[in-house]
């Protein structure tokens, strides 16, 4: 369901960024990076206890009229952003997170690879496709 | 001709033949010769003409083709062209065909009839070959290793620059030699122009002594002969190259399915990294040994994630192999997949992660390479390892025909694959239960003699011994009586004998090896019987000797004989004692799912090793014939020759 997934590093530049190709991609991009905001006020607030993955998932950012911003981190401090339409039926929490379960994954697959330079953009056909998938279920 | 590229693989190989000046002149005169391509690899045609030229007999061409690496590359490359002209001169001086040979000082090998003055072309390369000689660098002790390690340092260098392998003689009927779109166009199917010619190439292939008998009788076969030997030694690159040229080891033109050398070649490769082949290679030492093959990083990147299942960061020997094979044949212009072919499976690869686990198991990978010259040795090593390593060996053909099912080891297999099952039970027996049809289709054609015996006898052999054991199911009870029947059969009609066998060889799909493995006891005590005697793969080779020396050509195919008798005893011993207690085991006692899956595999392999043998035996009649006509020739100028002398005795 989501129309835009973000990978954000940990000095909030994007490793990975894809929408839905048929919007207007930057609106996305801005939302995205907008929604760092909010992920930096959860992450100073939430300081205290690591690894637990209630607490890597961040839950709805913030809605807007269009869509919802949901946000994720991972213990290096590694953001995922996912943004949902809302016309779509409304995807239950639980969704959210296996979403991100799943980014959170295959990401890891990602920079298990000796061939990736952490920071560097993902490039992965695999990651790709669990990107897609995802994109395509919101159809 | 590229004089930089000769510098650059001569000096990139590290250890390489030291050559005096003429030597360097005329041997990259000879490489000018053979028209290079950009790449650097010979064409295999011009090579063949060379050789041909020598004037040696073929299987001293054969030996030299072998000796220089050529065949495990696939292709003439300048250090493999170049030690195999080293050897020719050896061979022609007199001295054995052998890599120690070549740090000799040897004259220049002469051949005869070529087209163009290779003098002319040298006068190109002087510059640049006297730099070589000086870099250059021969160590007689380690002259064996030489080409190992050449095309190991240069393997990856070589995949750069080789645009394609060599260019077979039927090039033009497949397509454009040259066009690196060759590989795009090809998929994992056998559907390319060539296919006839292909199926030719396969039959020619299956049987590298056929071929050097062929090869006697067809000159222009040359060409195919080493070019279907290269292809059978043909490592990295011999799937696809196997592919192009039409002939296949184990199945299909699947590019995706490692041969026995290029397993082997992973395994060497493996344990320079990281000595213990059970552990695994760290994420950055796989990084830096892969770049060294200089593909880019994103197809690096795509090829450990496809590679690395267990998403550990670190490669296990499986792994380790489907990388590296995927590395290769990325390198050879093949698309990388998207997804883990099925035969890269580490299911695949598991069985091999049980053979490297004791150093008696390695060793008996290693003898599974399909090396004439060494077969006879490895039927011996084979029969004295029999009773350990037979399990193992059929462990190991089964990965070799990529058929593991695990069912030869029952009791064995699963202990040993358990622990390295993880996850992958699925995708193994998947597999296993697709590709054995195109297995079985696949391995009809091309089935070298050697392989029954390493490899379905012994299979076959185990089959009976634990349905046995297990209870045997009633099909193969079907089975029992024709055995003792063969023996009392009488000798001397050994040829139509086997014509015989052959029949039966399609009622009795296990047996029949059996039975001929009987026959072919007792006619390796008959001396004067040549052809028949020498029907497999070490003893063909022996027939190309025997075709020349028709007396000694038995005594040649003799000592193969030796080995074979000894390890088809015993077989033949379990499979006596195999069917009276066979016989009243219940059937409850195990599931009936296990033996029905069990049954269905073997009589799979039983099929598939009935169709090997039929071709097997049908090559080699063709052979007794040819033989029995030459030697017919032979009398009848002998008998010419004596009645001209006759008139001359009384005076």
């Amino acid at each position: 369901m989501a129309v835009c997934i973000a990978v954000i590093a940990k000095e909030n530049y994007p490793l990975y960024i894809r929408s839905v190709p048929t919007q207007n991609e930057l609106k996305f991009h801005y939302t995205v990076h907008t929604s760092l905001d909010v992920v930096e006020e959860k992450i100073s607030a939430v300081g205290k206890s690591l690894g637990d993955q209630r607490e890597l998932y961040l839950g709805l950012l913030y809605p807007t009229e269009d869509y919802k911003v949901y946000g994720y981190v991972t213990n290096s401090k590694v953001k995922f952003v996912i943004v949902v339409d809302s016309s779509n039926t409304s995807l239950r929490d639980n969704e959210i997170r296996s979403m991100f379960r799943k980014l959170h994954n295959s990401f890891t697959d990602v920079m298990c690879n000796p061939f990736h330079n952490p920071g560097d953009t993902i490039q992965s056909k695999a990651f790709d496709g669990i990107v897609s998938g995802m994109m395509v279920q919101t159809g | 001709m590229d004089p930089e590229s000769v510098v650059a693989s001569a000096g990139a190989g590290g250890s390489f033949i030291s050559l005096n000046e003429p030597e360097q002149r005329y041997y990259s005169g000879l490489h000018s010769l053979c028209q290079a391509d950009a790449s650097g690899t010979l064409s295999s045609s011009k090579v063949a003409e060379l050789f041909k030229a020598s004037q040696l007999p073929p299987e001293s061409l054969h030996k030299v083709t072998e000796l220089c690496g050529a065949k495990r590359l696939g292709y003439f490359g300048t250090p493999q062209f170049f030690v195999a002209l080293k050897l020719l001169a050896a061979a022609q001086s007199g001295l054995p065909v052998h890599l120690e040979s070549v740090t000799a000082n040897l004259p220049l090998p002469r051949f005869v009839g070529l087209k163009n003055e290779p003098e002319m072309r040298y006068s190109a390369v002087p510059p640049s070959i006297d730099g070589q000689g000086a870099q250059c660098v021969s160590a007689p002790g380690s002259v064996c290793r030489t080409p190992a390690d050449r095309s190991t340092f240069r393997h990856l260098e070589a995949k750069v620059e080789k645009k394609e392998p060599w260019s077979p003689p039927r090039s033009p009927s497949s397509s454009p030699p040259r066009s690196p779109l060759i590989y795009r166009g090809y998929p994992y199917t056998k559907k390319r122009n060539g296919a006839d010619s292909q199926i030719a190439y396969e039959s020619k292939h299956s049987s590298r002594p056929i071929v050097l008998l062929e090869q006697h009788s067809s000159p222009s076969n040359h060409g195919t002969r080493a070019n279907a030997d290269h292809l059978a030694m043909a490592r990295a690159s011999s799937s696809e190259r196997l592919d192009q040229q039409g002939a296949v080891d184990y199945s299909d033109d699947d590019p995706w399915r490692i041969t026995e050398e290029q397993l082997e070649y992973y395994t060497n490769q493996f344990k320079t990294l990281q000595p213990d082949l059970g552990a695994l290679i760290l994420g950055t030492i796989a990084k830096n040994f892969f770049t060294k093959s200089k593909l880019p990083i994103p197809e690096l990147s795509h090829i450990w994630e496809l590679s690395d299942v267990d998403r550990d960061g670190a490669l296990t020997f499986p792994e380790f192999c489907t990388a590296f094979h995927l590395i290769v044949a990325r390198k050879n212009g093949y698309p990388l997949p998207e997804s883990l072919p099925p035969t890269l499976r580490p299911g695949v690869m598991q069985q091999e992660e049980d053979i490297p686990d004791t150093p008696e198991d390695r060793s008996i990978i290693e003898r599974l390479q399909p090396s004439l010259a060494t077969t006879k040795q490895d039927l011996k090593e084979e029969s004295c390892k029999q009773d350990v390593g037979v399990k193992r060996m059929t462990t190991s053909q089964e990965k070799r025909t990529l058929q593991f099912g695990g069912f030869p080891d029952r009791p064995e297999a699963p202990q040993d694959l358990d622990p390295h099952m993880r996850t992958k039970t699925r995708p193994r027996s998947h597999s296993s239960t697709s590709f054995e049809d195109t297995m079985k289709k696949a391995e009809e054609p091309p089935t070298p003699p050697p392989r029954p015996q390493k490899t379905h006898s012994r299979a076959s052999s185990l089959d009976l011994n634990k349905l046995f054991q297990q209870g045997a199911p009633g099909i193969k009870s079907g089975w029992f009586p024709p055995p003792p029947a063969l023996p009392p059969r009488p000798l001397t009609s050994q040829v139509s004998h086997f014509v015989n066998v052959s029949e039966k060889t399609v009622q009795q799909p296990n047996f029949a090896d059996f039975s001929r493995f009987r026959e072919e006891e007792e006619s390796s005590v008959k001396p004067e019987e040549q052809g028949p005697c020498s029907r497999f793969g070490p003893s063909t080779e022996d027939l190309a000797n025997a075709s020349k020396q028709d007396g000694i050509g038995v005594c040649h195919s003799q000592p193969p004989q030796k080995p074979l008798r000894r390890k088809y005893h015993p077989e033949s011993q379990n499979l006596e004692t195999g069917p009276p207690p066979a016989m009243p085991f219940p059937t409850p006692t195990k599931s009936a799912q296990k033996l029905l899956s069990k049954q269905k595999r073997e009589i799979q392999m039983a099929i598939r090793k009935n169709k090997e043998t039929n071709a097997v035996l049908t090559r080699l009649n063709s052979e007794l014939q040819q033989q029995l006509k030459v030697v017919h020739q032979e009398r009848v100028t002998l008998e010419s020759q004596l009645e001209l002398l006759r008139p001359l005795a009384p005076t």
